[in-house]
């Protein structure tokens, strides 16, 4: 026992009202689906049972896209900006109003500590909402002539690792555009989404402008071939992103996708180390490592290896891994037993490869999905853990010795996601932003989002821009 | 940086070339981890612990120029005693006070335990000759006082004249006679994060045995950021030189949340090694009636009014 362990501090969950099944969002109305499938959605930090949800068929997904399209043709496509900000404005106020439950039900359904669901998450929602909000009735001014169109019904499918935040990201500037949707959540993490249904109901929204299904791999397929679909948004993976690519290449359909990615955090002799350890960490193990632009790989200046090394040995020992809705853990459960399988078998493979497995004292609990934050040093670019992306907090470390060789390596990767950079010469960030492949290159920081700046990657991590004015553009018809 | 620090003798520029060599701070990540660390929740048993922690780190102080004898009697009784009706309540780690009270003050406090502060070297601005601070510690060291807490030149520091800065550290140091000496930054006038690193090893490698936010007398004080980076140096000193260093956050922390904060800052950041009052100390006045209002909360689930708290 040290000298000042912190006693649990959990967040209540009486804020959250769990139904025992949930129907499917169609045309404003929880509605059974048609066939009377159903999954079961748990909590992975104690594998407990949270709620049934229905598993949307093809005949389902078609009823959605029917009440989407009503409702683009008779209500929300000839709505004025200004009434359509209103709504959007609502359901922004709505989700501030509510952030607590969401955040508790968010880190409950996704594992994700709630210090961050509470602090990040949320926040972040209610900011895309506002942002968006603004956007509705100044369309024409955004740079895309003088009265742009929406594009009509999008077929949006998000991942599990930030459920909400990535609802927002679809849905918030669709419909500012004036367009409906009918969303996916993942199937590990629908709750948020059916709460943001309920959102949707409280703010009035006119029915049918926002229809939630859930299901897994098969409804998203239908949902992403549905042929009154004008729009397909997809984050996730790589592989799911080129099959909805080859998909929709024989229709009209307008496909953006956020895929995967494997960053490099580029960290350089002159860095101020202090806060570059903190940048490293936030980097790879924020969420559990389940961020697509995560900091995956770590390339250190030769001259400066042992010093950021050392202090980031030491400062992983003072992670905090356990229950997600204690207001002061760090790292929460793995949101799923798939992807811990996924994890130990890229890690096992990076020891057989040869690269040196720590992971700081830390004990894991005995139910749920949980791993721990791990570094892997002597990684060379020809290994797996170098070029794979692992989804996890396992973080590779590789070093140079020039800036050349640092840029060099950085691209060396099929993604192009995002990069970090840590120096404090000013000049050597902007030589070096101007030669990395990557949609978002950060300095002196790594991880921070805002609903103003454009997010999107090059190469296989994806087409299309999220946030920002640039995030108009995948719904308009421009 | 361990190989240069160990040249025996420096100069100007050898001093110049080793603070500027040390890595910089990034403000906006600094004050960034600074706040994630505020936001952890400090219940129950740990906050038990924590609120008799600082109270026992707490320098007790009054620096005012209405500050009389009595006063000062009074402050001991409490720095001894801080909860008259609760015995289980800690004495705190020493009274702070002007060199011409320190002898009031070490008559009251003899053989308690409690240690004898005494602000020296023309606190605060330190706008005055060397001899005049040196015979203002000696003094100060002659009436009592086991703990010198001076000022340093940041007039000098901010010019670069780094080797003034330097010897007058070692200056005091050697005229405190075995005191133990708590060297004062004065951070709020050094204004960048960047220059209270460098401040924290320039008075570290003169042989500081603390080092010390504030006077109190400048806004800001103590801040978390500052501390953080305070609390980064003495961990690489130490790592470097061997030697441990105190740290001491004084001015502006009024209340029992904002000395948790502390105590966790300096939990996550240099580890138990600094939860200690030979370690780290809070320099403060009204602090104590909070935290000694919060401990009776604990204990008994109730507040009680302020009217219940001694006045010091």
């Amino acid at each position: 026992m040290g000298k000042f362990e912190y006693a649990p501090a959990p967040e209540s969950r009486a804020v959250v009202s769990l139904r025992e099944s949930y129907g499917l969002f169609i045309g404003g109305e929880f509605t059974p689906g048609v066939d009377g499938r159903a999954f079961k959605t748990i909590s992975p930090a104690t594998e407990e049972v949270l709620a049934e949800v229905t598993e949307a068929g093809p005949a389902d997904v078609d009823r959605a896209v029917t009440a989407a399209r009503k409702a683009y043709e008779h209500t929300w496509a000839l709505m004025p900006g200004t009434e359509r900000a209103k709504y959007l404005f609502r359901i922004a106020r709505i989700v501030q109003e509510r952030a607590r439950e969401l955040a508790v039900l968010e880190s409950l359904d996704n594992g994700k500590p709630i210090r961050e669901s509470r602090d990040v998450d949320i926040p972040l929602v209610a900011a895309h909402f506002f942002y968006y909000a603004g956007w509705a009735d100044k369309l024409e001014h955004a740079g895309f002539g003088p009265a742009p169109r929406p594009l009509g019904v999008a077929g949006q499918v998000i991942p599990w690792n930030f459920p909400l935040l990535m609802l927002a990201w679809k849905i918030a500037p669709a419909l500012a555009c004036g367009n409906t949707v009918v969303l996916k959540p993942a199937e590990t993490t629908p709750l948020t989404a059916l709460a943001f249904a309920e959102i949707c109901q409280q703010a009035d929204l006119p029915p049918g402008v926002v229809n939630i299904v859930t299901g897994a791999g098969e409804t998203g397929r239908a949902l992403v071939t549905h042929p009154g679909i004008d729009k397909v948004a997809f984050t996730g993976s790589t592989e799911v992103g080129k099959e909805i690519a080859r998909a929709c290449a024989t229709s009209r359909k307008k496909v953006t996708l956020e895929l995967g990615g494997k960053a490099a955090n580029i960290v350089f002799e002159d860095a101020p180390v202090d806060q570059a350890v903190e940048g490293i960490v936030n980097g790879i193990f924020f969420n559990q490592g389940h961020v697509c632009c995560a900091g995956s790989r770590l390339l250190v200046q030769e001259s400066a290896y042992d010093e950021v090394l050392a202090s980031l040995r030491r400062r992983l020992g003072t992670l905090r891994l356990g229950d997600p809705l204690d207001k002061n853990t760090d790292v929460g459960a793995i949101n799923s037993a798939a992807q811990l399988a996924k994890i130990r078998e890229l890690s096992q493979v990076g020891e057989e490869e040869g690269a040196q497995r720590w992971s700081p004292p830390c004990e894991l609990p005995v139910k749920g999905f949980w791993f721990p934050p791990t570094v892997f040093t002597g990684v060379s670019q020809a290994h797996r853990i170098a070029r794979e992306e692992i989804f996890g907090p396992v973080l590779s470390v590789l070093t140079f010795r020039t800036p050349a060789e640092a840029v060099e390596k950085a691209n060396n990767t099929p993604y192009g996601l995002s990069a970090g950079i840590w120096t404090e010469k000013g000049s050597l960030i902007l030589w070096m932003a101007a030669r990395l492949r990557a949609g978002v290159v950060w300095a002196n920081t790594f991880n921070k989002f805002d609903p103003t700046s454009p997010f999107g990657g090059y190469k296989e991590s994806g087409y299309g821009r999220e946030g920002g004015r640039h995030g108009l553009e995948a719904y308009l018809d421009v | 940086m361990s190989a240069l620090a160990d040249v025996p003798t420096w100069s100007d520029a050898s001093l110049r070339g080793f603070l500027h060599g040390l890595p910089g701070v990034d403000r906006v990540g600094a004050e960034a981890r600074a706040a994630m660390l505020a936001s952890r929740s400090i219940k129950t048993t740990a906050k038990q612990w924590a609120l008799d922690a600082a109270i026992s780190m707490i320098d007790l102080t009054t620096l005012e120029g209405q500050d009389t004898p009595g006063k000062v009697r009074a402050l001991c009784a409490k720095a001894k005693r801080p909860d008259p009706a609760d015995p289980t309540a800690p004495m705190v780690a020493a009274v702070c006070v002007y060199p011409d009270l320190a002898q009031v003050a070490a008559t009251e406090l003899t053989g308690s335990g409690v240690h004898v502060a005494s602000v020296a070297t023309a606190f605060p601005s330190g706008r005055a000759s060397l001899d005049v601070k040196l015979a203002d510690v000696k003094y100060a060291v002659a009436a009592g006082a086991d703990e010198v807490d001076m000022v340093i030149d940041r007039g000098a520091f901010l010019s670069g004249r780094y080797q003034q800065v330097f010897d007058e550290i070692i200056a005091v140091k050697q005229a405190s006679d075995g005191a133990h000496l708590k060297v004062i930054l004065e951070t709020g006038e050094l204004v960048t994060l960047d220059n209270v690193r460098r401040a924290s090893w320039l008075a570290m490698l003169a042989g500081a045995d603390f080092i010390k936010t504030s006077t109190g007398k400048v806004t800001p004080a103590a801040t978390l950021p500052v501390t953080l980076v305070m609390l980064e140096a003495v961990r690489d000193f130490r790592e470097a030189h061997g030697r441990q260093v105190g740290v001491k956050a004084a001015g502006g922390i009024r209340t029992a949340k904002d000395a948790l904060r502390y105590l966790v800052l300096v939990n996550e950041t240099v580890g138990e090694d600094w939860l200690d009052p030979r370690w780290f100390r809070l320099g403060a006045s009204s602090l104590l009636n909070d935290l000694l209002m919060q401990r009776t909360k604990l204990a008994t689930g109730r507040y009680s009014g302020p009217d219940y708290f001694t006045l010091d």
